[in-house]
């Protein structure tokens, strides 16, 4: 939160306190300034948040521990997967969400840990590309296992899983207060979402300021100095993947019951590539970097659509670059540019443990061998 | 039998192709310790670029036989992707090249996406016959196994090119120049070697055996597309992996490796697991072995360097 | 001040007239760019002709003349644009949506349909579970993959031959059909000799193939689309396989054509749900219609979304109302002869006696065999 409020222009360093203010007031009014131009808006800042928890878990193991991981979504996939599993009529098991969204977080922690274990010794760019087997790997499994027993029902995926019910109270279904006013599910999901983002980015902030959190950074830093002072640093590692996939596997979760339906397409590599580019974008292991990043990005499809395309027709007559390739220029001229000019993102670190730096900054460290 | 033949032989056609764009990794690699995620996509602009000259030498000079006519698109697509692999170095890469590795590892995800971006905008998201100028109806069948002009080509053209890249490695002034450079940077370059313009070589002969490989690709399958050069082009990577990074012979037999355990994995997986699995499988079988070759011998088959080196 | 006179007396007409004939929105979701935008834009435009010509008429509603005037909305053929795309048509008020193409954008899409209680008639998504949700107002003019995978079956093993080699591309749409094919084969009398795997971005089938050549079988039915059926074609060729090939609607195109090249000869069939358009009812002259309004022919899908459009449009006359809740129950009971035929559906959904075409390759393009 203190650097999101510090990230805003002006403000933020001369009135922290009242800065941080203006934080919690924009995300707690957000859907209401976004429902003046349509629902739509409302659901687009739902995915955000979905994306933020995505970006959060993701820079821990990027950011803070330096180990860039390429199959990220996986995580995500089994957190989705093992919500759809337990809370649907596809094995007829309808467990309420206090049960089965822990349950996807461990068994995405797991998920980390069978990851982490066999590609420790691994640094870099073989890191990378064994991260971006395995999530294409997991992607296949949960398209294929539907033969010769039916797990996860193949390409078709699973329909009609359970919304999140909050003690009895369903929250997929419209509120009415009184005759006239009713609140729509989609803020209901906003808020809900809101509160694990919150508590994701209050635990990852005191995870880095913690012993652990300093051991990441040294590894991150130099991994050969870090041994030598004592750090375990196979445990540390370890540790950055599974808490890293618990986030992704949480935000799974969510990402289930929120859409109601999981099918291995939503898992695809190209959904990695975008997280990291929210996090490259916004600056790496920086909380509010990689917050500003994953709005951003989130939002872009959307926006291009409402510029771009009356633009183009306006000038062209008709529409010569559609939204969607639009998007993919850009996000990978970010990729390039962001790690040529400002390698430490949009919203440099601040704090003193974290120094992008190092990770990915032009400060002339040693060369790469 | 007849079918163990013919599934070795396609995967001895698949594989050679990887091993093609194998080198090119591992020659990058070897020299300046990055993975070129991008090499993949010029397979694939080689491919359609090919595709482009041939389209345009057939409606202006149709008098030409088909073989120089492949022959003329199969040299301007080289031209074309040995100026763009030095674009690549020289504007994306150089200036990270003592950055801490995420940078131009991050870099070359986006130099690959930026391709296929640029592939998609100019030659929109169809597939695109690729002319069928040698042929791919098969010859007499020899002990049962079928076997296509095409694929006879792809065999030789990819023998020649690979005995051809190790000679200059090894025989040549470039190649001693190159390999001083994977050795040591700053030694090399007090020895007096320009280490910038040995590195841009790399890249230069890289993309030209990608260019080469892509128009063998769609000269086979007889198709070319903005997103063709991705799967190939990771396989690539997993052959030189598999086969040593940074060692030329390695990288060609982990290619070969390859295409047959994915031809012949593919073929029997389903027998061989009492139908638990099947060819629905068959796209994880590199990944895998990938996994374990870094598990258990990260040096690779042939290969003396260390994986976890910084 | 007297040009100003003459414009409020224009606005002022400008608004009786408004107030005379009520303007009542629809909805039309599919890809209007990307890989599928002429199919997608064939769908705008049966719809567009279908409430032109309404228009034209005069349909009144509770006594007041309505106006139809379409708002179309690009879903880019991907799952969570759709469901993106339904709640911006839910937000801005329209009666009823035609949409979507691809049933991975249909079955997410519905479910914020059904939640805003807004009919939905898709014009072109075959998969079953589309209507299988219990949604009460998702409806479509197309005939499901279950009727398609059984006519596929049904054609390969009675008059293809009996030993029958399945290739699916293991997506949604490709294991739905070659699961009903499976079925329909047994059910005809005829064996499964494998069933291979290969995935909607593969460029080499040699390994499967081979295989499949080992198990020597009679047909080859690939369930998947034309992009890769066209180098399968090849491949069956390059290995010397004589069975007889057969495909979806996937694969049922004019692509697949170019892209096999010399390899696609007369044991190529294909299927396609509907009959073709010369052998609809009102075939013929929408095709005329269609070519004098938008100048382009007709792709495959525009009289599936006119007749999904006249449905919407011919429930809201039956119930006298414009309102989604008073007309949606009245769109299971429309019975009309539209382009397609008659047009009615079942108690889920699926039009009744949905058909479907096979077609054989012939001299260079598709033609209709049953």
């Amino acid at each position: 939160m203190n650097e999101l409020a510090l990230a805003i222009p002006w403000l933020g360093k001369r009135h922290p306190a009242a800065a941080r203010w203006v934080v919690v007031a924009i995300a707690l009014a957000a859907p209401l300034i976004a429902i003046l131009f349509g629902k739509t808006w409302v659901r687009i800042l739902d995915f955000a948040m979905l994306y933020v928890m995505l970006a959060i878990g993701l820079n821990l193991v990027v950011g803070f521990a330096g180990l860039l991981d390429l199959g990220y979504i996986a995580f995500y996939a089994v957190g989705a997967y093992t919500f759809a599993f337990l809370a649907s009529p596809h094995f007829d098991i309808h467990l309420p969400f206090w049960i089965v969204l822990p349950l996807g977080a461990g068994f995405a922690a797991l998920a980390g840990i069978i990851l982490g274990l066999p590609t420790l010794r691994l640094r870099g760019d073989y890191l990378a590309i064994v991260t971006l087997g395995f999530g294409e790997i997991v992607r296949i499994f949960m398209n294929n296992l539907n033969h010769p027993i039916n797990i996860t029902n193949g390409p078709q995926g699973i329909n009609m899983i359970d919304p999140l019910v909050i003690l009895g109270w369903d929250i997929s279904r419209p509120v009415k207060i009184g005759e006239d006013i009713t609140i729509n599910s989609l803020f209901l999901y906003y808020y809900v979402f809101l509160a694990f983002v919150v508590l994701s980015i209050i635990l990852v902030q005191r995870l880095q300021i913690s012993r652990v959190g300093r051991a990441w950074a040294a590894i991150r830093d130099d991994e050969l100095a870090a041994k030598a002072i004592g750090i375990n640093t196979r445990n540390m590692k370890l540790l950055a993947f599974s808490l890293g996939a618990t986030f992704g596997g949480v935000a799974g979760g969510l990402f289930a019951a929120f859409q109601g339906f999981v099918s291995p397409e939503s898992f695809s590599l190209m959904e990695s590539i975008a997280v990291l580019t929210m996090i490259v974008f916004g600056g790496m292991g920086n909380l509010a970097g990689v917050i500003v990043g994953a709005l951003a990005l989130t939002a872009l499809p959307e926006v291009l659509r409402h510029v771009a395309v009356p633009v183009q027709q306006a000038v062209f007559d008709r529409v010569i670059l559609d939204p969607e390739v639009l998007r993919m220029l850009l996000l990978s001229l970010a990729m390039i540019l962001m790690m040529l000019l400002r390698p430490s993102g949009m919203i440099p670190a601040y704090s003193r443990y974290s120094r992008p730096e190092l990770v990915v900054g032009k400060a002339a460290g040693e060369a790469p061998k | 039998m007849e079918t163990l033949l013919q599934q070795t032989v396609n995967g001895l056609v698949v594989g050679s192709v990887y091993a093609l764009v194998a080198l090119g990794y591992t020659m990058v690699y070897g020299i300046l310790g990055l993975i070129n995620f991008a090499h993949g996509d010029i397979l694939m602009v080689g491919a359609l670029v090919a595709l482009e000259a041939i389209r345009l030498l057939q409606l202006h000079a149709p008098e030409l036989g088909l073989v120089p006519t492949l022959l003329a698109g199969l040299s301007v697509s080289v031209l074309v992707c040995m100026l763009l692999g030095y674009t690549i170095e020289r504007t994306a890469y150089r200036r990270l090249r003592n950055a801490p590795r995420l940078a131009p590892l991050i870099t070359a995800i986006g130099v690959s996406f930026l391709l296929q971006t640029i592939a998609m905008i100019i030659w929109g998201r169809n597939y695109h016959t690729f002319p069928q100028l040698v042929s791919t109806t098969p010859l007499e069948p020899v002990a049962g196994v079928f076997i296509t002009p095409v694929q006879i080509a792809i065999l030789v053209v990819s023998a020649v090119l690979m005995v051809a890249l190790v000679l200059l490695v090894n025989k040549t002034r470039l190649g001693r120049a190159m390999r001083a450079t994977a050795e040591n940077h700053k030694v090399a370059s007090l020895m007096g070697v320009d280490t910038n313009k040995i590195i841009a070589a790399t890249f230069v002969i890289g993309s030209g055996l990608a260019a080469v490989a892509g128009v063998m690709f769609s000269s086979n399958y007889g198709i070319a597309h903005y997103a063709m050069g991705f799967m190939p082009g990771l396989k690539a990577f997993t052959a030189a992996v598999l086969g040593g990074i940074g060692n030329l012979g390695g990288a060609m037999l982990g290619g070969l490796v390859l295409g047959l355990v994915e031809s012949i994995g593919a073929g029997y997986i389903e027998d061989l697991s009492f139908g638990f699995l099947n060819s629905s499988y068959q796209d994880i079988f590199a990944f895998i072995i990938l996994g374990i070759v870094l598990i258990f011998r990260p040096t690779g088959l042939l290969g003396e360097r260390v994986a976890d080196r910084a | 001040m007297k040009r100003s006179l003459v414009a409020l007396a224009v606005l002022g007409l400008g608004a009786s007239l408004a107030q005379a004939q009520e303007v009542i929105k629809l909805g039309v979701a599919a890809p209007l760019t990307g890989t599928q935008a002429h199919l997608g834009k064939d769908i705008e435009n049966g719809v567009r002709l279908a409430l032109d010509e309404y228009n034209a008429k005069g349909v009144t509603l509770g006594g007041k003349k309505v106006k139809f005037e379409l708002q179309a909305e690009d879903d880019q053929a991907d799952p969570k644009t759709a469901t993106t795309v339904a709640q911006r048509l839910a937000d801005s008020g329209v009666k009823g949506v035609v949409g979507h193409l691809n049933s991975g954008a249909s079955i997410p899409a519905s479910r914020i349909y059904n939640e805003a209680g807004l009919p939905q008639v898709s014009p072109a998504s075959t998969n079953p579970k589309l209507t299988q949700q219990g949604f009460k107002a998702t409806f479509r003019t197309i005939a499901n993959d279950v009727q398609q995978g059984l006519a596929i079956g049904k054609y390969a093993a009675t008059k293809l031959g009996k030993k029958v080699a399945l290739i699916d591309d293991r997506t949604a749409y490709g294991q739905g059909l070659a699961d009903e094919v499976e079925k329909a084969v047994k059910a005809n009398g005829g064996s499964l000799t494998g069933r291979e795997f290969t995935s909607d971005k593969a460029t080499d089938f040699l390994a499967i193939l081979t295989r499949i050549k080992a198990q020597n079988p009679d047909v080859i039915v690939y369930s998947g689309m034309d992009t890769q059926a066209g180098p399968m074609l090849k491949q069956i060729k390059q290995l010397g396989i004589n069975a007889k090939f057969i495909t979806g609607d996937g694969a049922c195109t004019g692509e697949v054509i170019k892209l096999a090249g010399d390899a696609i000869g007369g044991s190529a069939y294909c299927t396609q749900p509907g009959l073709p358009l010369e052998k609809m009812p009102g075939g013929k002259n929408f095709n005329e219609r269609f070519k004098k309004r938008f100048n382009a022919d007709v792709q495959i899908y525009a009289p599936y979304s006119y007749d999904a459009a006249s449905a919407i449009i011919e429930a809201m006359k039956a119930a006298n109302s414009a309102d989604p809740a008073k007309y949606a129950p009245a769109i299971g009971k429309v019975n009309f002869p539209g382009v397609i035929g008659t047009v009615a559906f079942d108690a889920k959904g699926d039009i009744k006696d949905g058909a479907v075409t096979v077609y054989q390759f012939k001299a260079g393009k598709w033609e209709a065999v049953q």
